[in-house]
């Protein structure tokens, strides 16, 4: 039987950016792209996109489509989990789209899962590395009615359920869900796979589908933010390092000791 | 009047957390705030002084809906119903990050993660939070009633104050089908003080150049008295447990001193360390971002360094 599952994805800014590359235009509230860096997909969603594989390459029987909403997609960005092995890519995109709240995401991804669905499994990276906000896959499964296991770091699907490992501050849960279920993938499931030729070359010929909001039956009154943006600013650090200097690196070592000692911190 | 929800966590001792008690302080400062604190299950004694107005107990997680929250959620969402406040809050903890965003999409709420400040001004609700990884802070404005927000662990001090609250428990709810089950918990050994709690944390990073240097942090930690922490980077390439990861998608910490070796300080690591009260960098590279967060720093190859540290750091403490 086939299994179709869903990966959401998202385009963000590369989150590798140096600190001191990082700009921010206060006039727009957006974050400047550094001349040359291209964004990226989020990292996490791209354990998600992992996640699909693991199970895709036990069972060749596996669908995997890429979901994702937002403007401006760069192309080359958006086709790497298609690279890597998924078979479809499908975004949500219209000019409109470009500053959504989670709560405006979470209605088009629901929309378009139920236009594009049914799935078996929804999966999502366990935060976007932008907003960092975690609430979109959640979210989700609220506004779908299904079970939700969040920062899953394992996952093997039994017939029509799926065991999980969950990770906690301290270790991990066992856990069981039935299908069709909402997860969030954490990286702790191990490294993205990196895309070999055959999957860059397969990735070149497909061609994304595209829904726009017409197509999901939503108007831009369907997705006024709940949160306002009222400023984006980068902190300024006045903090001034004091740095220990000896005569060679052990010296050096002796010295922050008694330093620390001197400031009565050890 | 500004109408809060605050639902509290307990420690591993069954006490408040800290971090609830920042969350009374974040509460408290709002203007005209009253403030109702939920407890999952019976409260701590100690409950009964807190500086609010009015302490409820809901139903007690059980153990197989720990980590999935369905029945904690509707116990907090009938709670939620009944009060109708202006804000819910809770602590940016893997209990609150669940059922905040359930309770939201739930009832169609506006939600803010792990903030770092909320104030409210003519009716309106206001957060701060750190965006972009941290290397940004965002201010929002909250459009819609109730405002749910999470707080980030250490933003706020714990909350001194003292109050005389009602004690009640709240109607019980219904229980709510568990559909995703819980079968097993494995946790890490640990020995030693817990990385959240330390006063002295010891992080290692990709520098270290593998899993053995975390021996040598390992000693200086136990002659601190302190626990050894990582960067992602580290526990990425599996040269010590993802469970002692410091930083936005790991452990916040706050200790009194924060020595790190060999690591960047890249702003998702910052994330997790940066209200420690003074941090240490040692670092080879001198024009490393942590030396500009750092309140000290060696410039060097941390193997040299470390040596005359420890041994320095063991006599100072004999
Ligand atoms: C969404 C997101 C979430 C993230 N969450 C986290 C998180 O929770 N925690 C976290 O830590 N990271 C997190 N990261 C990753 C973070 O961006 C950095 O990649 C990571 O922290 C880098 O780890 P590092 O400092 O150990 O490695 P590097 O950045 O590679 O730094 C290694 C440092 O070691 C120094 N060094 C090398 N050799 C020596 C030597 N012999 N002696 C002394 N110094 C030496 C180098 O000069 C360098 O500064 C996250 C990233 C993203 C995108």
């Amino acid at each position: 039987m086939k299994v179709r599952i869903v990966v959401l994805a998202k385009q963000v800014p590369d989150p590798e950016t140096p600190p001191s590359q990082f700009k921010i235009d206060e006039s727009s509230n957006s974050v400047i792209t550094p001349n040359g860096v291209p964004p990226v997909v989020n990292g996490f969603d791209l354990n998600a996109v992992e996640a699909a594989l693991l199970l895709k390459d036990s069972d060749a029987d596996v669908e995997i489509t890429v979901l994702s909403v937002g403007s401006d997609f760069v192309m080359d960005a958006m086709k790497k989990p298609l690279a890597m092995g998924a078979d479809r890519l499908v975004l949500v995109a219209d000019e409109l789209l470009d500053k959504l709240d989670s709560s405006a995401t979470v209605k088009l991804l629901a929309a378009a899962i139920q236009k594009d669905g049914p799935f078996d499994l929804i999966l999502g990276g366990r935060q976007a590395s932008d907003w960092d906000q975690a609430h979109v896959t959640l979210g989700l499964s609220e506004v779908l009615g299904l079970p939700l296991v969040s920062l899953v770091k394992k996952l093997e699907i039994n017939g029509d359920s799926v065991s999980l490992q969950r990770l906690i501050p301290d270790g991990y849960q066992a856990i069981t869900a039935p299908i069709p279920a909402v997860l969030t993938v954490t990286n702790e499931l191990g490294e993205p796979r990196y895309p070999n030729l055959r999957g860059i070359m397969q990735a070149s010929r497909k061609k994304p589908e595209i829904f726009s909001l017409d197509d999901l039956g939503l108007s831009p009154e369907d997705l006024t933010p709940k949160l306002e943006l009222k400023k984006l600013y980068v902190p300024e650090s006045n903090k001034q390092v004091e740095l220990i200097e000896g005569e060679d690196e052990a010296d050096s070592g002796k010295k922050l000791a008694l330093r620390l000692r001197e400031e009565k911190l050890i | 009047m500004t109408t809060v929800l605050l639902v509290a966590e307990r420690d591993e001792q069954g006490e408040i957390s800290q971090t609830t008690l920042q969350a009374v302080a974040a509460a408290n400062g709002l203007t005209e705030a009253q403030v109702t604190i939920a407890f999952a299950g019976e409260a701590p004694s100690s409950a009964g002084s807190l500086a609010a107005e009015k302490v409820v107990t809901l139903s007690a997680i059980d153990a197989s809906d720990s980590g999935i929250y369905e029945q904690a959620t509707a116990d907090v969402a009938a709670f939620a119903a009944s009060m109708n406040p202006d804000v819910v809050m809770f602590n940016k903890s893997d209990f609150g990050s669940i059922v905040s965003a359930r309770l939201a999409f739930r009832t169609d709420s506006a939600l803010a993660a792990d903030c770092i400040g909320i104030s409210n001004a003519d009716g309106a609700v206001s957060v701060t939070r750190p965006v972009y990884g941290g290397s940004a802070l965002a201010e929002f404005e909250i459009r819609s009633t109730p405002a749910i927000v999470t707080l980030r662990a250490g933003a706020y001090e714990p909350s001194t104050e003292t109050g005389s609250p009602s004690v009640e428990a709240a109607d019980s709810t219904e229980s709510v089908e568990q559909r995703a089950q819980v079968t097993d918990t494995v946790a890490e050994a640990r020995d030693g003080v817990r990385l959240e709690d330390a006063n002295f944390v010891v992080s290692g990073g990709r520098g270290l150049g593998g899993p053995e240097a975390f021996h040598v942090l390992t000693d200086l930690a136990s002659v601190l008295g302190g626990a050894v922490g990582a960067s992602r980077a580290a526990c990425d390439a599996g040269w010590i447990d993802h469970s002692h990861q410091v930083g936005l998608t790991g452990k916040s910490v706050s200790p009194d001193v924060y020595i790190a070796v060999g690591i960047s300080g890249a702003s998702q690591h910052m994330a997790g360390c940066s209200s420690s009260r003074a941090i240490v960098a040692i670092n080879k590279d001198s024009t490393s971002n942590i030396f500009k967060e750092a309140r000290f720093g060696v410039v060097g190859d941390w193997e040299k360094i470390l040596p005359s540290f420890i041994a320095t750091v063991r006599e100072l403490k004999a």
